[in-house]
């Protein structure tokens, strides 16, 4: 066990910067998502600390050592690839004990941890079969057993679950988190998926293009997301974003004119915003928080908007409204009841307790 | 149903060509092989008169011609006349060739010519009745159809025309160059076996060599950053058009220095110096197609380079390694220039035997036939034993679904 600290990490590839100055503090035990878009860096920052790229600049840490010269056999870490990378010319019982015999760990051992962890995966019938003769589901779990049963002090997965479908995927998150969970290692999980992410995080590390743009619990990341880049990348369908708004004063009223319309900002920020009177800012609000007149939810901020409806999906529990009013689109997620029907004229509610104001320049939240 | 049965019907045709080319290219193959393991089971004489087609053809004298010409006298058992008792092989050995016999019919025997010439047989039912009587009366003795003298002869290198191994043996027994103990002549310098002990000592250090070293090199190309490894793999690509006969100069001078000439040793590091290029750029090629993954994985649970090497990477290369043995086995098996110019005749090879086979003996093709084929079954049992590690889909179930 052991925590892991990224301290200005940089790794560029020639003039090419794949990680830009991170830094990262996990404490032991914690699960820490890494997430973003292709190409952002997520894989690398995970391949700098399992030791599989050479760090450009800065230091990595496990416990409290400086990992950057230690070999990969020798930072007591274990990787689950995408790919699994089961090896396919050995029984899923060697697969599992080759990291243990390298380490001159006792025969009787091996077999008890061997079984141990193949009876908690539920693979323990599998052992004498080779790689080629499982399912992806059980390649999966034999990947997962062939890392855990080392008991690694970090146990890194670069996006294990994208070669699964759908339905196994659902179970093997709760697989994974639960396994967190009775082994109480830290854990560092890379994928581009934000509902794996959410899901399974405890903290999520957001990066983009090298960056780590906010890292923060799921709720937080949620709720409060520092930039446009999170906002818009957190939460699915995803926030509407207004880009050309601005922020004025009217009478003891402080409005955001989005230029399709105008909504009022509550009171309690009133005092937040004041310093951005007149500038330009991005105005969003996530489909959540868009109720459809007929039903609007109790204890919210309610600023009526009124937006032809371009696109009506159901989806049974709800209902995805692509709204459009002066050529913008924007999506609101309404109650199933609701009566909508294409080409209708529409009034909505926006929740302006939850809505989000970013600087239109650094894209940062106006905090 | 119709239509089904129509589709099927031009699929036949189509393929036509196909299956034409296929079994022509096995005829082109397996005929002259078919041909040269015929003739090297036969006996000198037989491979002289006729070709190995003619095998199948019945060689029993047939009697038609004496029943023809000769039972009325002679009777049905040859020895009806007492005087001349055909069933005797003194008598008939008389007889050396059709003209001896023929004369004995201008004979007067009882007052009468032997046989008038209007009843004489013509010259092919001279030859039947020749035979017949040669065989019946056991003047000569019959040859066998197959024999397996002429590898015997050439395993001890027994080159004499006319006889064999074992005749001479029996007939005149050891002589200084001869014990006529089959595995003790076997093994003296010029006999064939020797040559082919002699070629496998040559080439399964040759092949395993340059195998070895390529996989290490290829290793190091596929999976170690290290200053100038693109350049190095260009400059090892480009050592491939480098001709041999080139450097044979330098490097007999060379082993002359070292005292290298005439050694198995010298012969080897040619082999393997020449062999690695190739071996190198199609390890490194394979190798570098493994998932990287999979070697990453393998670090990870600690194994060091060298027990990748050996534990993962080996295992998944076998379908090149198998490849490549075959390739650089036949080729050295069936060099002769290299042996012939660093082993000449100190410790000479199969095909350097051959060669000399082909100066002592102009007309014994029953000896080279079966030389020859001994020299071209070995590389046929290799190529057999490795082609079942051609296998397919090594890699599957490693990585993906």
């Amino acid at each position: 066990m052991a925590s892991v600290s990224y301290r200005n990490v940089w790794k560029r590839w020639g003039d090419v910067v794949a990680v830009h100055d991170l830094n990262i503090d996990i404490p032991d035990g914690e699960f820490l998502v890494f997430v973003g878009p292709s190409g952002c860096g997520k894989s690398t920052s995970l391949r700098m600390l399992a030791g599989l790229e050479e760090i450009s600049d800065g230091e990595i840490l496990i416990g409290d050592r400086v990992v950057n010269n230690v070999a990969p056999k020798d930072r007591d870490i274990a990787m689950v690839f995408q790919s699994y990378a089961l090896y396919p010319h050995m029984t899923v019982y060697d697969n599992m004990a080759f990291g243990l015999r390298l380490r001159r760990t006792p025969k009787q051992v091996i077999d008890e941890r061997v079984r141990e962890t193949a009876a908690s995966l539920g693979i323990e019938q599998l052992l004498d079969r080779r790689p080629r003769q499982l399912s992806g589901g059980q390649r999966q779990r034999v990947a997962v057993g062939r890392a855990i049963v080392r008991e690694p002090a970090v146990f890194l997965l670069d996006e294990p679950l994208s070669n699964l479908d759908a339905k196994l995927r659902v179970e093997a998150r709760t697989f994974i988190s639960k396994l967190h969970q009775r082994l109480g290692t830290t854990f560092i999980y890379v994928t581009h998926d934000q509902v794996e992410a959410m899901t399974m995080g405890q903290r999520i590390a957001v990066l983009n293009a090298g960056k780590l743009m906010q890292i923060d619990t799921p709720t937080n990341l949620y709720d409060h997301p520092g930039n446009v880049f999170v906002a818009g990348f957190i939460g699915s369908p995803s926030m509407n974003f207004f880009d050309n708004s601005t922020l004025f004063e009217e009478g003891g009223k402080m409005i955001v004119d989005t230029g399709y319309f105008r909504v009022e900002v509550q009171k309690e920020r009133h005092e937040l915003y004041r310093p951005h009177l007149g500038k330009k800012v991005v105005f969003g609000i996530r489909p959540d928080n868009i109720a459809h007149s007929q039903f609007v939810p109790p204890g919210i901020i309610p600023a009526p908007v009124e937006a032809n409806v371009d696109v009506v999906e159901e989806m049974g529990h709800e209902k995805i409204l692509y709204l459009e009013e002066g050529g913008k689109t924007f999506l609101a997620r309404v109650d199933p009841r609701s009566d909508v029907r294409v080409g209708q004229r529409t009034q909505v509610i926006f929740n302006m307790a939850v809505m989000h104001l970013f600087d239109a320049e650094t894209e940062q939240a106006l905090q | 149903m119709n239509r089904v049965l129509r589709e099927r019907l031009i699929s036949i045709i189509n393929r036509i060509p196909l299956h034409v080319a296929v079994i022509g290219l096995c005829l082109i193959w397996i005929l002259p092989t078919l041909g040269l393991l015929i003739t090297s089971f036969r006996p000198q004489q037989a491979v002289n008169e006729t070709g190995w087609w003619e095998v199948v053809k019945s060689q029993e004298p047939t009697s038609t011609a004496y029943q023809t010409y000769c039972t009325d006298c002679h009777g049905a058992n040859l020895s009806a006349v007492p005087s001349i008792d055909l069933g005797a092989s003194d008598v008939v050995s008389g007889f050396t060739n059709t003209r001896r016999l023929a004369v004995t019919f201008n004979r007067e025997y009882n007052g009468a010519v032997h046989i008038p010439e209007d009843q004489r047989p013509d010259d092919e039912s001279l030859r039947e009745i020749l035979d017949y009587l040669r065989i019946e009366s056991g003047a000569i003795k019959m040859p066998p159809r197959f024999t397996v003298n002429n590898y015997k002869d050439v395993m001890v290198g027994y080159d004499a025309r006319g006889g064999t191994y074992d005749q001479a043996c029996e007939e005149e027994g050891p002589t200084p160059t001869r014990s006529c103990d089959f595995w003790e002549d076997a093994t003296r310098s010029d006999a064939i076996f020797k040559g082919v002990l002699n070629s496998f000592a040559v080439s399964i250090p040759s092949t395993i060599l340059p195998i070895l070293l390529a996989g290490f090199a290829a290793y190091a190309f596929a999976w170690l950053d290290f200053r100038g490894r693109k350049v190095m793999f260009a400059l090892l690509v480009g050592l491939q058009i480098v001709p041999l006969q080139m450097t044979l100069v330098p490097v007999f001078r060379l082993y002359a220095d070292l005292g290298l000439n005439g050694s198995f040793l010298g012969v080897w590091l040619f082999h393997t110096g020449f062999g690695l290029p190739y071996a190198i750029y199609l390890m490194r090629n394979f190798i570098a197609g493994l998932p990287r993954e999979i070697v990453e994985s393998a670090y990870l649970d600690g194994a060091g380079h060298w027990r990748v090497f050996r534990v993962i990477i080996m295992p998944l290369a076998l379908p090149a390694i198998a490849a490549l043995s075959i390739f650089q086995f036949m080729w050295v098996w069936n060099d002769l220039l290299v042996a012939l110019i660093f082993l000449g005749n100190k410790a000479p090879v199969l095909t350097y035997q051959l060669s000399q086979l082909m100066d002592s003996l102009g007309g014994g093709w029953h000896r080279m036939t079966a030389a020859a084929f001994i020299s071209m079954a070995i590389p046929l049992a290799v190529f057999l034993l490795f082609q079942r590690y051609f296998v397919r889909g090594l890699l599957s179930g490693s990585v993906k679904g």
